[in-house]
């Protein structure tokens, strides 16, 4: 069945009432029956929940074959918990047919494509999904096809009951003996804890593994002991240097910096760009460099940000510390300036993936944002964008936020060159619509801005301020010019991963490659 | 295969920016800063053993790629290396708006080149004189002889210090004030001004040095230079900025250019523009700061 | 042209290709893996054959590493490659001839 992104949907797919993605805002006004976890009651006092490995902490929680297992994504390339707990469910304890529904999932977890060819692991929920993992699912050889969410849409199904999380494991810079997490205060931090607290909350089992443990109570807590069955010290959760960087530096690349300036001429056009604005930018190249030159802008009108969401980063904490930005509310840190800043520097704020994101509750903070800057792998000209397959058709990405964002935000600008290499950025048609283009306002490129013809107000704000834009498709023109048009993509019936919209609804699938042989 | 438009001699030249012809994700789009020039290098970016193969690039980039409105000038290498001669078989070929003549010491020089040049264009049916020549001045000899080299040929456009080299001949280093090549940026710009030709200043090769760029641009601009060599695209702004004329300086220009246009109908030969005295001398220097203001945005009208 | 010897031209950079001829068994036998594969496979191969005879090579076997190179670059690799392999890359080159 086609959709409203004119994707053909399998009809094996649509079962149990799943529809296909019907635009934006469709669910509005339903309601929803919230599923609710089955957890052991703790009534008698209990000193600590320590417990001596993660198989004792398995067989507490009552690991068996077939159950799905969460995890968070907050130690992001330097993650070792979620290897770690699968090769004791696996190999120490042999169990099979595991889900892995994790908030994401990189590089770091290449070790988890093998369980995928011993069929041990048959499924794979997640926003991101890359390196060897990528390549072994878009090789047909998961058991089910791998279900791909946004950050919002993950809330939303748990909340829903779509995915119901057996086991929840927190990766916990710092824990105290019953289970009190935080990011920081530790050696492995994270800062923002936010994408692991609704799993906490709505699965049957959480264990914590930390590799600091701290006296009770720790607090404030990110994921609190009320929702901990166990708690596991380990040597290590994760690469420090591979968790947060350094420092996220806004990038030199002229071309990168040349779009950056272009994406804040645009904010700065419209008439959102108000002293109590609100902004969320993500910390690829041109999308960071935004900030240096939206900064520009503010102090030539004297305004300031009311308040900025998302993954969290240095520059961002900088305008908070100058008293650019009021508030920082922080899912998730990039680097140490945004560890070391949250819940430390008055006005940074720790929040929840559904409090993020989710469109199912009653009104997250994407749903108050003006503008958010977002990159992408491809981009249609039906503004339809493409995170997460490369244009080779195989997975390598995420759609994290950028379709909450863009769907909630009253702006949703685009960044990207046109051409990366030979990939022509700008496409007649992206191998996966991770983000529909009735979302989607802006596209900034490195040969010219497009605005998409939903929104005559904005062509209308840019031509009064004098910058020149073009048509989305004489950008796709201007790209196979340079790069030559493409192949299409052969493709295998068989589906490797369904792609949710994030209200449910499917917005596309990924088919099994087939790739070229001359 | 793109053939570009016959190259103009005298146009605006704010920014020539370098790049290693040798490069294919370099030289694809470069155009795209909004530089007034690209400077195809062939000589100290490509390694000795690479000159052979930076020639094809060059002479698929230069007829594959839409570099629209920008120019395309290719520095070649030294007259004594074995590579100038087909360096300047393939310019003409590929039809470069431009050569530039490294290390340039005499009118000879520039006479030796010429030739060269003719002979390609004849060889590969190109228009003869189409392309142009520019020459970078890089030791005193060559500063001294600046003013024979600036008229040796209708194909010159421009000079141009080459400040790397010319500072090691003098036993000096960039200094922040400019004493180092003080000298040698007044003869020359005398030189380029007595033939009627542009001229251009040296490269900046501290990118970090914000300010140092800033105060080496306006002295540029101070001193009269036409425009500057570039290393980086971020460089590109400054350059345009410093060079663009002011409002007061438009208005005038304008003023000027019309009045002249209007009493030249008239057979009038000398009038008053806002008090001031004007003949036609003032005309090209009218017309150029409209173009100036042209290029920047700052004037829409169609006196030039 | 003939392949005299083994000669190569290129780097692995992105956007870049690397390619390298060696004298033939008797045909052309070409060797391509790409970056972009599946979107290209196919007009890299025209390019490198077409090239190739332009050059009059039929002779040759040619390997090609790219790397995401556009038309341009896998044309100005092969061609330098193969004027390598005669020596003949330095001077004399038929700009606007067999190569263009």
């Amino acid at each position: 069945m086609r959709n409203a992104v004119g994707r053909d949907i399998p009809e094996a797919l649509l079962v149990n009432g799943k529809e296909v993605y019907q635009g934006k805002n469709y669910m509005d006004g339903k309601y929803i029956q919230k599923a609710s976890p089955r957890t052991r009651r703790y009534e008698k006092p209990q000193e600590s929940k320590i417990v001596e490995s993660l198989v004792e902490a398995l067989k507490q929680c009552g690991a068996r074959d077939g159950m799905t297992f969460s995890f968070h994504h907050h130690l992001r390339d330097g993650d070792y918990v979620v290897n770690m707990v699968m090769k004791a469910a696996i190999e120490e304890l042999g169990l099979e047919d595991l889900t892995i529904a994790a908030t994401s999932l990189g590089s770091a977890h290449d070790p988890i494509a093998d369980y995928i060819e011993e069929g041990k692991v048959i499924g794979i929920q997640t926003s991101g999904i890359r390196g060897r993992m990528g390549e072994v699912v878009s090789a047909g050889k998961l058991k089910t096809p791998a279900i791909i969410r946004s950050h919002g849409g993950r809330p939303r199904a748990i909340e829903a009951g779509e995915v119901h999380i057996d086991i929840a494991f927190v990766a916990a810079p710092t824990s105290d003996c019953v289970g009190n997490c935080r990011g920081i205060g530790g050696k492995s931090n994270c800062g923002s804890m936010g994408y692991a607290m609704t799993d906490a909350r709505y699965a049957d089992h959480v264990v914590v593994v930390t590799d600091c443990l701290v006296d009770f109570p720790n607090m404030p807590a990110s994921v609190e002991a009320i929702d901990v069955d166990a708690v596991v010290v380990v040597d290590s959760i994760g690469n420090p240097k591979k968790i947060a960087s350094a420092a996220a530096r806004i990038s030199q690349n002229p071309r990168d910096l040349m779009m950056a300036e272009n994406v804040a001429k645009v904010i700065a056009s419209t008439p959102y760009f108000k002293d109590g604005f609100s902004f969320q930018t993500g910390v690829g190249g041109p999308s960071l460099a935004a900030n240096l030159f939206l900064e520009k802008y503010m102090d030539e009108r004297n305004i300031k940000m009311g308040w900025a969401i998302g993954g969290i980063c240095g520059p961002m904490v900088e305008l908070l510390k100058k008293g650019k930005v009021s508030k920082v509310i922080d899912v998730q840190d990039f680097d140490l300036d945004g560890v070391n800043s949250i819940n430390q520097t008055p006005g940074h704020f720790e929040m929840s993936a559904s409090q993020y994101a989710n469109p199912a509750n009653k009104g997250a903070f994407v749903n108050k944002l003006d503008f958010v800057v977002l990159a992408a792998l491809e981009i249609d000209t039906g503004f339809n964008v493409n995170v997460l397959t490369g244009s080779d058709g195989v997975l390598r990405g995420a759609p994290g936020g950028h379709p909450d964002t863009a769907a909630g935000s009253k702006v949703c600008i685009i960044v990207t060159p046109l051409t990366r290499g030979r990939m022509a950025t700008v496409c007649e048609k992206v191998v996966t619509v991770t983000t529909p283009g009735d979302c989607v306002d802006v596209l900034v490129t490195d040969y010219g801005i497009a605005v998409n013809p939903l929104r005559p107000d904005l062509i209308e704000c840019l031509d009064k301020a004098g910058i020149p834009h073009v048509s989305i498709e004489s950008l796709k023109d201007k790209a196979y010019s340079l790069v030559g048009t493409p192949d299409d993509l052969e493709w295998e019936d068989k589906v490797v991963a369904v792609l949710e919209a994030r209200d449910g609804t499917i917005l596309d699938v990924v088919r099994k490659i087939k790739p070229l042989t001359l | 295969m793109i053939r570009r438009p016959k190259p103009e001699r005298f146009r605006l030249r704010r920014t020539m920016m370098f790049m290693n012809a040798q490069k294919p994700g370099l030289i694809k789009d470069a155009y795209i800063y909004g530089c007034d020039s690209i400077m195809l290098d062939l000589e100290d970016a490509v390694a000795e053993n690479q000159k052979d193969s930076a020639r094809f690039s060059l002479y698929h980039a230069l007829t594959t790629i839409d570099y629209g409105s920008t120019e395309v000038i290719v520095r070649i290498n030294g007259l004594d290396t074995p590579h100038w001669q087909e360096d300047i078989r393939v310019c003409v070929a590929g039809g470069a708006d431009g050569i530039r003549i490294a290390k340039c010491e005499s009118a000879k020089d520039v006479h030796t080149v010429e030739a060269a040049v003719e002979a390609a264009e004849k060889e590969f049916g190109v228009e003869v004189g189409r392309t142009l020549l520019m020459a970078a001045l890089e030791s005193p000899k060559g500063i001294l002889n600046a003013y024979e080299i600036c008229s040796a040929s209708d194909r010159m456009f421009g000079v141009a210090i080459s400040g790397g080299d010319f500072r090691k001949c003098m036993q000096t280093t960039f200094q922040p004030d400019g004493v180092d090549m003080l000298a040698a940026r007044g003869q020359m710009l005398l030189a380029a001004r007595a033939a009627g030709i542009q001229c251009f200043d040296t490269v900046f090769t501290d990118l970090d040095n914000e300010e140092g760029f800033k105060a080496e641009v306006l002295q540029n601009k101070a001193m009269g230079f036409d425009g500057k060599s570039l290393i980086n695209p971020k460089q590109i702004r400054l350059v345009h900025e410093v060079f663009a004329p002011t409002e007061k300086e438009v208005k005038q220009a304008e003023a000027i250019v019309r009045a002249y246009k209007e009493q030249s109908a008239a057979g009038v030969g000398v009038f008053t523009v806002n008090g001031k005295m004007i003949d036609i001398a003032f005309i090209p220097g009218a017309e150029r700061t409209l173009r100036l203001a042209k290029a920047c945005g700052m004037y829409e009208g169609d006196l030039v | 042209m003939e392949i005299l010897k083994s000669a190569a031209a290129g780097t692995l950079e992105s956007s870049d290709a690397m390619v390298t001829v060696e004298p033939g068994d008797g045909g052309i036998e070409l060797e391509l893996s790409s970056s972009v594969m599946n979107q290209y496979g196919r007009q890299i191969k025209a390019t490198v054959l077409e090239t190739l005879d332009r050059l009059q090579v039929s002779n040759v076997r040619i390997t090609v590493v790219d790397k995401g190179a556009l038309d341009c670059t896998i044309k100005a690799r092969v061609e330098c490659a193969v004027y390598r392999s005669c020596d003949a890359s330095s001077a004399n080159i038929p700009w606007g001839g067999a190569v263009r």
